[in-house]
């Protein structure tokens, strides 16, 4: 997802915490796929695709902090961004050394973002590393690769003798995965043993205490020449607690506990562990429910060694906790597919639940009262599953909308143009997949019309309009579709200059061409309008790509255009699946939907009510207005038993149009799940998609805009 | 010895394959097992209007809506009624799901290319480009369809 809202920084008058969270989980996933690319790099034969995608990573995380005024993370992806780009131009080759320095700028990064998220300072100096991965995008960082080397000894010797040692100084911690508060990164070492395999039974019984944390071992499973094991664990108890749980199958002086979850700068707390210690098994409180008997004279030493160190924890933890919360998300992200697969589910078991509640009407209420209560029951859980389930898919077009009013102020700074945005219908559901998709073809669009389509205030002063361009976005279901529109009221389209314009770029144009497929000329690559190019638009990539995009949806694009008074491109996307709320329509036996949003009233109605033009049509008064009356029975050609008369009208609107609809009676409203009849069938006049009722039934949805299409030709 | 490899071969080719056989009025039927889904009871479709009458309508098929054809209907064959012993033989045809409305369904049964015959040219309801041959097994006949093919016409009006 491209951030076009964080281009340009200020933010002085405007609000810009509400995208703070975006913000951090878009640099979050930068970090993410910048951390695994750096990783499949091969020194020796690094492709441009991954390297320039590492290259937008930083840079994206830049452009967004310097939006927000974080320095110290724009300053260091500054500096990424340099050396990555010298790297992604072949100026320089990438060497392992590079890499290193790059992984460990990658948690830094995570660190400061997760402080800066929690509201406290990092205390992180970058000093040393921005001038590191300058000395490297200056190349001269050959003495880079030494600096980082003591870092991997440190990591790599394994002997408990080592831990007393401070570790290299200002290496930042391997954190990878988000820290709970509280919780600490350890890098534990065990050994030597005579049989590496005992290792492997502290791994089991870590993962059989609830709560601890994760243990995964860091080398392989392999043990290393001194017959040690090394394991990362991430865990909120204390290292005394863990190495009385790992005593009971390795001896405390083969267990070294490096902490390594602190920020950068904070020293890593060595936990020495007592020599002196017998291999008798030890316990404390925390384990209680073990049998051995605890000699009290073996407890002391261990506490008393343990404390010393955890003395100055304490302050290191005080800076490495905020650190630690490291980018605490409150959303996760899971593929569609799941969720598709949830909705399936949870539609059959609202029908299993509908069956159950007929056979269930059956029996004795006083009997089953039991069972009556339990189905009552069962109902409500569905119902609202089924609500929960399916709210998880649809999001608003807010989502999409919000990014528009940060970009057309940058915008309208940047083209010495005065800018309105108005949105309409942001509460139109859509869904998540499709927001995702069309954010890029609507910021093209919005974009192309502040540049294009909106005059300098003083030439619309002069054209005898407000100063203010406006821009309007509107969003709205319509007939099995969501409609999404950007408007705006600047010059429009100049059909002579399109088609000069297609003349001059060799495409084959006549003068007898329809408006329409004039406009859609501007579709063609390579097309712009624009006299001169901007940095915003002109350069005539965009709409082709635009055009490409929402085709690739199932979508189309439509041009309308009044020239000297604007232009209005609808992009028209189909609902593959989306939450509509309907009413039910009985019709003879059969049960129809009508798109609620299209409905204006609802009427009873007589036979009498009904007046006749011209032999066939009909027409009924409402409201002083004569609407054009379509009997669903006539048009569905409904098998009826008995003749009705009367019945209820629902007055439709669509198009900006409005017609009648005769039924016989309303069923009720609820929100139906719009399933496509084309998937295994195909498209049925009149009807814009199909639903499935309470009692596993298929009902069919009216397409409002058809039947009015319908009622005009 | 090349015979012998010729054989191997073409019994590789030609291994005995698999229909599900079911009726249609007086006659009996083949399609290829692997392109049955699962064979369900009939249930009333949701009617839509102005199909062809043999497309019975759409049914809910766990959350999936799928198209009912009466194939009594399309090929004019037995009375197209529904009782409880109507059957639907769900379809998965690649691209899309079909239901099929039959009287009844048979069995499997294997059948080895040579126990299918060619179809002689007669003039029919189905068309004999959809027929792929006569299966014979005992004194039975079987009509053998390639319903994918058959599914896919603009007849069947389902696309």
């Amino acid at each position: 997802m491209s951030d076009t809202h964080t281009s340009e920084s200020s933010g002085d008058v405007f609000d810009l915490s509400q995208f703070h969270g975006v913000f951090y989980e878009e640099a979050g996933e930068n970090l993410t796929s910048m951390e695994a690319l750096l990783l499949e790099t091969d020194e020796s034969n690094a492709d441009d695709e991954s390297l320039n995608a590492i290259f937008r990573c930083a840079h994206s995380i830049k452009g967004g902090a310097a939006t927000f005024g974080f320095q110290d993370v724009a300053d260091l992806t500054h500096v990424m961004e340099t050396l990555l780009d010298r790297l992604r131009r072949r100026e320089l080759a990438i060497t392992s050394g590079m890499i290193d320095t790059l992984l460990e700028s990658g948690d830094v990064l995570k660190h400061l973002l997760a402080s800066r998220q929690s509201g406290t300072d990092a205390g992180i100096d970058c000093t040393e590393l921005v001038a590191r991965i300058g000395a490297f995008a200056h190349g001269t960082g050959a003495a880079a690769p030494a600096a980082v080397a003591p870092v991997a000894a440190a990591t790599a010797a394994p002997v408990a003798a080592s831990m007393t040692e401070a570790p290299a100084a200002a290496s930042a911690s391997p954190a990878a995965a988000p820290l709970a508060p509280g919780e600490r990164v350890l890098e534990i070492a065990i050994g030597p043993l005579d049989q590496p395999r005992l290792a492997d039974n502290v791994v089991e019984l870590f993962g059989e205490i609830p709560g601890l944390g994760t243990i995964e071992p860091s080398d392989d499973g392999k043990p290393d020449a001194a017959q040690t094991r090394h394991f990362r664990v991430v865990s909120t108890v204390t290292d005394s607690d863990l190495l009385d749980l790992f005593s009971f199958h390795v001896s405390r002086e083969q267990v070294s506990i490096r902490e390594v979850g602190a920020a950068a700068t904070a020293v890593a707390t060595p936990v020495a562990t007592p020599v002196a210690t017998p291999e008798a098994d030890q316990t404390f409180g925390l384990f209680e429910d073990l049998p051995e008997p605890v000699a009290a004279g073996v407890q002391a030493p261990a506490a008393v060694v343990v404390a010393a160190p955890k003395a100055e924890a304490p302050r290191a933890a005080d800076r490495a906790a905020p650190a630690s919360a490291n980018l605490e998300s409150s959303t996760i992200r899971v593929p569609t597919e799941k969720v598709d697969q949830l909705i399936n589910l949870v539609g059959e078991m609202v029908i299993t639940q509908a069956m159950l509640a007929q056979t269930g009407r059956g029996l004795d209420a006083v009997v089953h009262q039991a069972m009556a209560t339990a189905l009552t029951d069962l109902e409500r859980n569905t119902r609202l599953l089924q609500e929960a389930v399916m709210a998880i898919r649809m999001i608003p077009m807010t989502a999409v909308f919000n990014r528009f009013p940060r970009m057309l102020r940058d915008l309208s700074g940047r083209l010495g143009k005065k800018l309105e945005l108005h949105t309409i219908g942001e509460d139109t559901e859509l869904d998540k997949g499709l927001i995702e998709k069309i954010t890029d073809p609507l910021t093209h669009l919005v974009r192309n019309s502040a540049d294009h389509g909106i005059e300098m205030p003083a030439d619309r002063i002069a054209a005898g309009k407000p100063e203010h361009g406006t821009v309007t976005l509107a969003a709205a279901h319509q007939g099995g579709s969501i409609v999404i529109e950007v408007r705006d009221d600047g010059r429009g389209l100049n059909r002579a200059k399109l088609l000069a314009k297609a003349r001059e770029r060799g495409l084959s144009v006549s003068d007898s061409m329809s408006d329409t497929e004039v406009y859609g000329l501007i579709f063609a690559p390579g097309f712009s309008t624009a006299a001169e190019v901007t940095d915003v638009s002109g350069r005539g990539v965009g709409m082709d790509v635009v055009k490409r995009n929402i085709t690739s949806l199932g979508g189309s694009v439509e041009i309308d255009s009044v020239e000297g008074q604007g232009m209005r491109v609808s992009v028209r996307l189909p609902l593959t699946l989306a939450i509509m709320d309907g009413m039910s329509v009985g019709v003879a036996d059969e049960t129809y939907i009508v798109p609620l949003a299209s409905v204006v009233e609802s009427i009873h109605m007589t036979a009498s009510d009904v007046k006749s033009v011209g032999g066939t049509g009909r027409v009924v008064e409402v409201r002083n207005e004569y609407l054009p009356l379509i009997r669903l029975d006539e048009l569905f050609d409904v098998p009826r038993s008995v003749e009705h008369n009367g019945g209820i009208m629902i007055v439709v609107e669509a198009e900006g149009g409005r017609i009648a609809l005769l039924v016989d009676d309303l069923i009720g409203q609820h929100q139906v799940v719009v399933k496509n009849l084309e998937a295994n069938y195909r498209k049925v006049p009149g009807v814009s998609g199909a639903t499935i009722l309470g009692d596993g039934r298929v009902a069919l949805i009216l397409d409002v805009s058809w039947l009015i299409r319908r009622v005009r030709h | 010895m090349n015979a012998r490899a010729n054989a191997v071969v073409n019994a590789v080719v030609e291994r005995p394959r698999e229909y599900l056989t079911f009726r249609l009025g007086e006659e009996e039927y083949g399609i290829d097992i692997l392109k049955v889904q699962e064979i369900r009871g009939y249930e009333q479709p949701t009617r839509i209007a102005n199909a062809p009458s043999f497309i019975k309508g759409v049914v809910n098929l766990r959350g999936v809506i799928v198209p009912i054809v009466d194939m009594r209907l399309k090929f004019g064959l037995g009375s197209a009624e529904y009782n409880d012993f109507t059957v639907v033989i769900i379809l998965n045809l690649g691209a899309r799901v079909v239901g099929m409305v039959v009287d009844s369904v048979s069995d499997v049964m294997e059948l080895s290319p040579e126990q299918i015959r060619d179809t002689p040219e007669i003039d029919s309801v189905v068309d004999s480009s959809y027929i792929t041959g006569l299966g014979t097994l005992n004194d039975r006949m079987l009509i053998l369809i390639a319903i994918e093919k058959l599914m896919g016409t603009a007849e069947m009006a389902l696309a």
